[in-house]
């Protein structure tokens, strides 16, 4: 289980004048679910979009699944990108292809497996998120809020990723769904050894189901690790996340 | 990054009606193929055996794989095949349990021979009640912009000025150089084309007649409403469609804003005096188009062609293709304007609304054109 999946060090970056990270490092290990977590503007999207090659950094160096990623040749950035899944804040589903079409459609390009067999594995992991078996042949914009999330991640899943990067999983969500979810993310790793990065503020995420988290701020990692670890921090980030209202709250009524 | 070995699945024929399945190799998504040609092609055919599925030799296996492996287990056993599975390691077994709860039996969807015979006349049934609905929805369409058109006659202040100037500058100014360029270009396509048949009976002076009547009466108008359909009225879709998606509409309605107000109205507006303008441009380059063209092609000086054109334009003309501009422009915007409220909440429909904007109001104006051409030639104009 110590097994590093994910190393970020020294990230530098800044849009324009803009100074968005200056020296974040931090560590994921295989099998954990890692939370991001920091206020608005603290470039934990950022990073995520960096982890995922989506943006480079100024300088520094990402590690992910042992390939140096900001210096990566085309075969083996394809590799990497077969051994992931990434949830985005909306979802991103294709508008233009139902639900089914949207959760096989890397099935379809990368492998040669028959129609049927796709559709099964399809219908499968649509199971799996907990959608209602009808939904596979529903469009996007005919779903709610939460069964687009549901729908996303059965994407995500599609490929049976190693690393499943999740950007802010239940925020848009109710309570209860949110929680649903939570529990479903947590099932997912247990049942299938995923590692999970998660970008989120959900102050509830990171007491039930994230193992170890960083927080963001000031450009920098100010804390990592567990809960009880990152609580006696003094730094003012951490103070102002957790001394809060709805952080007293949670502190009392504990895990 | 290491590498998968192939899926490899083997037959063995034993005696007594049984049969040995072997599996080897990494049962991953990339490396399924084989296996899965040979599965397919020998799960069928058999009826009522007994089948040993030795799983030992499976690598690494996924969900594609799993998924592969259960669907042919359970055909073998709907051909009522008894299965024993051999060899399971506790991935495999764990996989399998995980898998197995989320698959559910395939429902059989017959579908109906004579549904599919009927498929045609749903099909033309429903385009038939489309249309209805389209023509329904933009009858109300047109009574809500009517009112907002006379609540704006009534109340003068609660027009807004800023927006319709602002639309006016997009629609007209802006929209100048390609009519100089089209206008231009029909001038001299028309005089060119004009010019050779003329020079046949020596009756050059008479391009003047002709190209000032067709250039004033018809083509301007047209060629103008046409390249503002496909430029106005695709951005006046485009950025209404757009409000509707990010529920800016929305907002406006329960704060009290008539959309049509204070996005149809003004568009309408300065497309009504943008428009004509155009036409007046456009006639003006098509004739200086046409001026060049005869001074080149057939020696009329500039002279002579200014001195016949006031003789054979009469007032006329220039007035009815100018009486048909404001019609356009109330076609295209209204058109544009509609399509752009029926555009729904996927970013798909805002092309296709777009598209059917341009393609509408393309066609009615041209339909207007040609009803006005009738009907003006019959009252003998």
């Amino acid at each position: 289980m110590s097994n590093t999946i994910v190393e970020v060090i020294d990230v530098v970056t800044r849009f324009g004048p803009n100074h968005v990270h200056d020296g974040v490092s931090l560590h994921v290990c295989e099998g954990e679910i890692y939370g991001l977590l920091g206020g608005s503007g603290s470039g934990k999207s950022t990073l995520l979009k960096q982890m995922i090659m989506l943006l480079r950094p100024e300088s520094g160096n990402i590690h992910i699944l042992g390939q140096d990623i900001l210096d990566i040749d085309h075969i083996h950035a394809d590799w990497l990108r077969r051994q992931w899944g990434v949830l985005f804040q909306s979802g991103a589903l294709f508008s233009s292809m139902t639900v089914a079409d949207n959760v096989g459609i890397r099935l379809k390009q990368e492998t040669n497996l028959s129609e049927k067999i796709i559709s099964e594995i399809v219908q499968v992991k649509i199971n799996m998120v907990g959608l209602p078996q009808h939904a596979a042949e529903l469009y996007p914009a005919e779903l709610s809020g939460g069964m687009i999330k549901r729908a996303a991640l059965a994407r995500a899943l599609a490929m049976d990723p190693k690393l499943l990067f999740l950007d802010e999983p239940t925020s848009g969500l109710d309570p209860v769904g949110a929680q649903d979810f939570d529990n479903l993310i947590l099932k997912l790793r247990d049942m299938l050894g995923i590692t999970v990065v998660m970008v989120t503020h959900d102050l509830d995420s990171i007491w039930s189901i994230v193992d170890r988290f960083a927080v963001l701020g000031d450009k920098k990692v100010v804390a990592e690790g567990a809960l009880d670890d990152v609580l006696k921090h003094s730094h003012p980030v951490v103070g102002a996340f957790f001394g809060g209202v709805r952080g007293q709250l949670r502190n009392l009524n504990g895990k | 990054m290491q590498t998968s070995s192939p899926a490899q699945f083997s037959l063995i024929e034993g005696n007594d009606n049984e049969l040995t399945f072997k599996c080897a190799g990494d049962w991953t998504h990339d490396v399924l193929l084989d296996a899965e040609k040979k599965l397919s092609a020998l799960s069928d055919t058999y009826n009522s055996r007994t089948v040993v599925w030795d799983v030992s030799g499976v690598g690494e296996i996924d969900s594609a794989g799993m998924m592969l492996f259960i669907h042919h287990y359970d055909q073998l056993q709907a051909n009522q095949c008894t299965l024993i599975i051999t060899g399971a390691r506790t991935d495999f077994e764990q996989l399998y349990q995980l898998l197995r709860q989320y698959v559910i039996p395939p429902v059989e969807t017959n579908r109906d021979f004579r549904s599919r015979l009927l498929r045609p006349f749903t099909t033309v049934g429903k385009s038939v009640s489309t249309f209805i609905e389209d023509v329904l929805a933009f009858l109300a369409f047109l009574g809500e912009s009517f009112l907002a058109f006379m609540y704006a006659l009534c109340h003068p202040l609660s027009i807004r000025y800023d927006a319709i100037i602002k639309n006016i500058e997009d629609t007209g100014v802006r929209a100048m150089p390609i009519i100089a360029l089209t206008s231009i270009l029909i001038g001299v396509v028309i005089t060119y084309q004009g010019a050779v048949q003329l020079e046949k009976f020596g009756a050059h002076i008479f391009i003047v007649d002709m190209i000032s009547i067709s250039m004033t009466r018809e083509l301007a108008p047209m060629i103008t409403a046409i390249v503002v359909a496909g430029r106005t009225g695709s951005a006046f879709t485009a950025q209404i469609g757009v409000m509707k998606i990010t529920e800016e509409i929305d907002a406006m309605r329960i704060m009290g804003f008539d959309p049509h107000q204070y996005l149809v109205v003004p568009r309408i507006t300065a497309l009504i005096i943008a428009l004509p303008l155009l036409v007046i441009f456009a006639d003006l380059m098509g004739l200086l188009a046409g001026m060049f063209i005869s001074n080149i092609h057939l020696n009329l000086s500039y002279s002579e062609f200014i001195h016949r054109l006031q003789s054979a334009l009469e007032l006329k003309h220039i007035v009815i293709g100018l009486i048909k501009a404001p019609i356009f422009a109330w076609l295209i915007a209204t058109v544009a304007c509609f399509r752009g409220f029926q555009v729904a909440n996927t970013t798909e429909s805002i092309g296709r609304y777009t598209t059917l904007s341009v393609v509408n109001a393309i066609f009615l104006v041209i339909a207007c054109d040609a009803i006005f051409s009738v009907v003006l030639t019959e009252l003998g104009l």
